[in-house]
């Protein structure tokens, strides 16, 4: 065991050296040279400009930037802001929290509508059910979801007045953030009414994000489940007289999930470019909506910085859906 | 006389063995009904994008300001003469949206051709001769699996600067990976089959080995994953469109389109509802191929 978890983490050591090198080359891959970026409009006299490129190790070779550049990380040094003068790792950790509670809501609604649909429609398989599910669940897989998230506003925020249109929380209720996490602050702060007006702001972001989730793991319970209801052993089960809810419950389901589960891990990184668009037609003050804000008010740092630790974060998670897979399948464990 | 007749024979027994081939995926492609009707769909954008200069009632840049905003035709306050209404300074929707057609598809094809010819030269080259060319290729296509898809295109499109052209060959990087590995894959279990041994020992070099006796036997899955690509494409270049770093206004694209009308969302529905629409039904008709593809190429489902 001991040696397939290391494995799998060596494995990523060079990925990340490449991702590194990629947020590494890309602020030097830009028109124009860094100190001129930084600069902007304002122009600068050739001394101070030359003392700058010095002073920020640009006049160096480029191994050694680069090798510079990766201490630095190693160290959490990742770049500072232009636009906010903070570290990119303290603006990452006060947004993060927003992305994650978005991101939390949305994989559990993806999973607890889509594996029992998936399930149905396998048991029913040819089924009106069967169809009906599947028929939306590729409408959900094809839909623009910047555009999905414009419909549900104009329905329930502008017709119907039951939602709010964006941010967190309504501007009536202040409470220090605690967790950052605005269903728990809100339900620490005690105040009437503050865990019902977050919880109202989260439920179209959530519905939006987890859509296309939502669709890709009812198709892939079906599949899984449709694979696994025609093995032996499910056979064996039934003829012995077992209740079909057992069958399925028991046997098959247990089965059947462990692709699913994978599917779920694969869904973070759909889930971190779903929350770009769905922050950005929110004003969700998430990871998402600072790197969209940031690549158009061209912040490089920040945009280098973000994109090093979002990669970081989807390598981790998927590392740890892997490692998740070899203990539940041992089959994998020992190839 | 039979000396000359054999190859004939040959070549005419290949031919009728591709043909049946055909009809053999033609039948298993057309029980699926959900497939036929995203063909038939698909074939009506291509004609809208093909024709649209014949068919659009308008051109797709005249503003008509004294209609802005009109509603479709068959409500209340609509004109005949702007079928689906006109947007924010009184362009008819209906001529932009036929033009739309034209930019979705031509991006469809481009990062489709471009992801699909780099994939499949890196994949053979990967799978074919393994060892430190392919521990490069295979780790460099980990490094772009690393980011979501979306991001990546972003951050690229910041660097080459936004754009239509720009914002193409970032997805199409981007899709890159998906061939690689398929190829890659294809190669590596078709490479030590007996037809393959033959054409070697029988004097075929490694790049006709590549070309002419494996990759034709890789075929399937590619044509599957470059009709999904086509589909998310068509998604990812809206969406990048929307985020104001694709195509830029005025241009007819839908995503763009839909980014210009989204502060009209609650005054005037169909100038966001249209363009949107669009993108769906040309993406579920798409992935509907797709589906019907996949069943009717995979041996493994073909037995029922």
């Amino acid at each position: 065991m001991l040696r397939f978890v290391l494995g799998r983490v060596l494995v990523l050591i060079p990925t990340f050296i490449g991702v590194s090198i990629i947020a590494f080359a890309f602020i030097r891959l830009l028109p124009g040279d860094p100190v001129m970026l930084m600069s902007g409009e304002r122009v600068m006299d050739p001394e101070r400009y030359q003392r700058i490129m010095h002073q920020l190790g640009y006049d160096r070779p480029m191994p050694v930037q680069y090798f510079d550049y990766l201490i630095g990380l190693l160290s959490g040094d990742f770049g500072t802001s232009i636009v906010t003068r903070r570290p990119v790792v303290q603006d990452f950790f006060a947004l993060f929290p927003a992305t994650l509670e978005l991101s939390f809501c949305a994989i559990v609604f993806a999973v607890v509508l889509g594996v029992p649909a998936g399930v149905l429609a396998a048991v029913k398989r040819g089924s009106f059910y069967d169809q009906a599910i599947m028929s939306v669940a590729l409408v959900g897989y094809s839909m623009p979801i910047f555009w999905w998230g414009i419909l549900l506003i104009i329905l329930f925020s502008g017709i119907l007045g039951w939602t709010p249109v964006s941010g967190r929380i309504s501007l009536m209720y202040f409470f220090p953030s605690v967790t950052g996490f605005m269903l728990i602050d809100a339900l620490i702060s005690g105040q009437s009414g503050a865990f019902r007006s977050a919880l109202s702001h989260l439920i179209l972001p959530t519905i939006v994000l987890g859509t296309i989730p939502l669709a890709v793991i009812a198709r892939q319970t079906r599949s899984a489940m449709l694979e696994v209801l025609s093995e032996d052993y499910v056979r064996t089960a039934r003829a012995k007289g077992l209740p079909p809810s057992r069958v399925v419950g028991l046997h098959a389901l247990r089965n059947a999930l462990i692709p699913v589960v994978t599917t779920i891990g694969l869904q973070v990184g759909v889930l971190m470019a779903g929350a770009i668009l769905t922050e950005s037609i929110f004003s969700w003050p998430g990871i998402g909506k600072w790197m969209i804000d940031s690549v158009s008010k061209r912040d490089y740092p920040v945009i280098q910085g973000g994109l090093l630790i979002i990669a970081a974060i989807i390598m981790l998670v998927n590392l740890i859906v892997d490692l998740l897979y070899g203990l539940i399948n041992p089959r994998i464990r020992h190839h | 006389m039979s000396e000359v007749t054999a190859p004939d024979r040959i070549v005419q027994s290949a031919r009728s063995a591709r043909r049946s081939m055909i009809v053999e995926f033609w039948h298993y492609f057309s029980e699926n009904r959900g497939a036929v009707i995203g063909l038939v769909v698909f074939g009506l954008l291509v004609v809208a994008a093909v024709f649209a200069p014949l068919i659009a009632p308008h051109a797709p840049n005249t503003q008509y300001r004294d209609s802005i905003l009109l509603p479709p035709a068959w409500m209340e306050g609509g004109n005949s003469a702007f079928l689906l209404g006109t947007d924010q300074v009184g362009r008819d929707i209906l001529t932009r949206l036929l033009y739309g057609a034209r930019y979705s598809l031509f991006i469809g094809i481009v990062v489709v051709t471009l992801s699909l010819v780099s994939g499949i030269i890196l994949g053979l080259i990967a799978g074919y001769f393994r060892g430190w060319i392919d521990i490069v290729i295979m780790r460099l296509m980990d490094v772009i699996l690393a980011f979501p898809s979306l991001l990546l295109a972003l951050v690229l499109v910041a660097v080459l600067g936004p754009g239509l052209t720009n914002a193409m060959i970032a997805i199409a990087l981007v899709y890159q990976p998906h061939f690689v590995r398929l190829t890659r894959a294809s190669v590596m279990s078709e490479k030590t089959r007996d037809y393959v041994v033959a054409a070697r020992v029988s004097g075929a070099g490694p790049l006709r080995l590549m070309t002419r006796t494996i990759l034709p036997n890789c075929l399937a899955p590619l044509i599957v994953q470059a009709t999904l690509s086509f589909s998310t494409a068509v998604l990812d270049a809206a969406a990048l469109g929307f985020l104001g770093q694709g195509a830029q206004p005025p241009t007819p694209e839908w995503g763009t389109m839909l980014a210009e009308a989204r502060e009209f969302i609650l005054r005037a529905w169909w100038v966001v509802t249209l363009p949107g629409l669009a993108i769906l039904i040309t993406v579920l008709a798409i992935n509907l191929i797709g589906d019907g593809l996949r069943d009717a190429l995979d041996p493994k489902l073909k037995r029922s």
